[in-house]
């Protein structure tokens, strides 16, 4: 009897499979705007105005572009001008359009080793960080923020892979990994703002370096091209995406602030 | 102190207990799976003589230490829209998470299952026979004489589909609200640096997986073992 009860329940289990099967679309984003709760906070609003569920998965730009070069996303929000124009080349996406900007900031220790703080020129600071030796952490991850910081440090003219091993900290890892990492070592790392300010280990952290228009960090979404994505749901994806542009959308993403600070500036008008 | 006010916080959040259910409801579904499997394997291998029974067991003692990132990753290309099962649609879904989960905890079932079944193989196995039992028909009576040994088998299984997180943030995605788990929202909280309640839900997923034992085992000595 009890036999007979295990395989009824294993049967319905099974029979119940498909009913998990995705009737959302799914938005290939990244770690930076996944850990600073924005999407979390506007999302409900496009579902109740247009009925369309929308799954976030989280990870670097890079590997967020592979995703949907694999047909394994509807939509794109990332933010590495860079690996997008490429994406676009290889023909995967169209329509890219500028939601939002913020910055990057470089944050180290207190104690601030290669007396950078205050600074306003991230090349100088990468200089000063190598010449003092001082520990750094990096993504490594091929996120849009270690693109970033590789272009830094071709600015430079350096090599931090020269630095492996002892002060050059590749940890291969999120946004959020880095800043623990960071606030653990302590080490100078490179972060997105709305992480910084919605990161709640900081520790004996602190912003060093800002306001240098190297650092402005745009978001963007791209859409999918149907002649090689045809079997996604892009015309909900599209919905979606003209939803980020759209004034209400743009309010949504203005109105997002953590302890009284805005963490994106919304963009589509007047993209950066 | 922080992290029990950080548990408590959460306590009346629907959010946090959706969460709990899908946790218990994958893994429950994984172990489910692959008990249904692992115990009648484990119990085979240990009663029938054929060729390759030895490597079949070797194989599945050598899969206790299966790395859950690789079985994540190779389903995961395995179930991406141009991989070959990717017609399904099951990439980032719970269903993934529960083939994710059975794989992993089928090589414990099975080889826990095949080491007790064999010890009373070689005990009550001349027995059987003697009473007329095919070596089929003594698996269920072999299963039942080491059922508490059997549901520790379980357990295991499920210990190990509940706790890991590798396997089940490839195919799952981490979706807020669909694919997140008591795991996967462990290592989310951690990387917004927000330990004391990273750490207050891994103490609740440590009370969860203790119940769980516990009603098990009740259940198993209220039905006489």
């Amino acid at each position: 009897m009890r036999l007979r009860g295990f395989v009824l329940g294993l049967l319905a289990c099974v029979a119940a499979a498909p009913a998990f099967a995705a009737d959302a679309i799914v938005l290939a984003s990244t770690t930076s705007v996944e850990n600073s709760g924005l999407l979390g906070r506007i999302l409900p609003d496009f579902t109740a105005s247009s009925g369309i569920e929308v799954h976030v998965v989280a990870q670097g730009t890079g590997q967020a572009l592979d995703m949907a070069r694999r047909n394994d996303a509807d939509l794109l929000l990332v933010h590495d001008p860079e690996a997008e124009q490429h994406f676009l080349d290889g023909g995967d996406g169209i329509n890219r359009r500028q939601i939002a900007w913020n910055d990057f900031i470089i944050v180290g220790p207190h104690a601030d080793p290669a007396r950078v703080a205050g600074g306003h020129d991230a090349v100088a600071a990468f200089k000063a960080i190598t010449r003092a030796q001082a520990a750094f952490v990096s993504r490594g991850d091929r996120s849009g923020t270690n693109a970033l910081e590789l272009r830094l440090w071709k600015a430079a003219a350096l090599d931090p892979k020269s630095g492996a091993g002892s002060w050059y900290r590749d940890i291969g890892g999120g946004m959020g990994q880095a800043l623990n990492a960071a606030a653990a070592m302590p080490a100078y790392t490179l972060s997105d703002r709305g992480t910084w300010l919605s990161f709640k280990n900081k520790g004996p952290l602190a912003i060093v370096v800002e306001g240098d228009p190297q650092l402005v960090n745009r978001y963007d979404v791209i859409e999918l091209d149907p002649a090689k994505h045809g079997d996604r749901r892009l015309q909900d994806a599209a919905k979606l995406a003209a939803w980020l542009v759209s004034a209400d959308g743009q309010r949504a993403i203005g109105a997002y602030q953590i302890d009284g600070e805005q963490l994106f500036h919304p963009s589509a008008d007047a993209p950066k | 102190m922080s992290t029990i006010a950080a548990v408590i916080a959460e306590a009346g959040d629907p959010v946090l207990w959706q969460i709990v259910r899908l946790s218990l409801g994958v893994s429950v579904g994984a172990t489910a799976i692959a008990s249904a499997a692992g115990l009648p394997l484990g119990a085979a291998l240990a009663v029938f003589r054929f060729p390759g029974r030895v490597a079949l067991i070797l194989g599945a003692n050598a899969l206790l230490g299966l790395p859950p990132v690789v079985v994540g990753l190779a389903l995961y290309l395995l179930l991406s829209r141009s991989g070959p099962l990717g017609a399904l649609g099951l990439l980032f879904t719970p269903a993934a998470m529960v083939v994710a989960q059975a794989m992993l905890a089928l090589p414990i079932v099975t080889a826990l299952a095949h080491r007790q079944v064999a010890d009373l193989w070689r005990s009550y196995g001349d027995a059987l026979m003697d009473l007329g039992a095919t070596r089929g028909r003594s698996i269920p009576v072999l299963l039942a004489m080491g059922r508490l040994h059997m549901l520790t088998a379980v357990l295991a299984g499920f210990g190990r589909a509940v706790s890991e997180v590798g396997a089940i943030l490839l195919v799952g995605g981490n979706i807020a609200g669909y694919t997140r788990t008591m795991t996967t929202a462990i290592a989310l909280e951690t990387s917004r640096g927000d330990l004391p309640l990273a750490l207050g839900l891994g103490l609740l997923l440590i009370g969860l997986s203790v119940l769980v034992s516990m009603v098990a085992f009740g259940l198993a000595g209220r039905s006489g073992a």
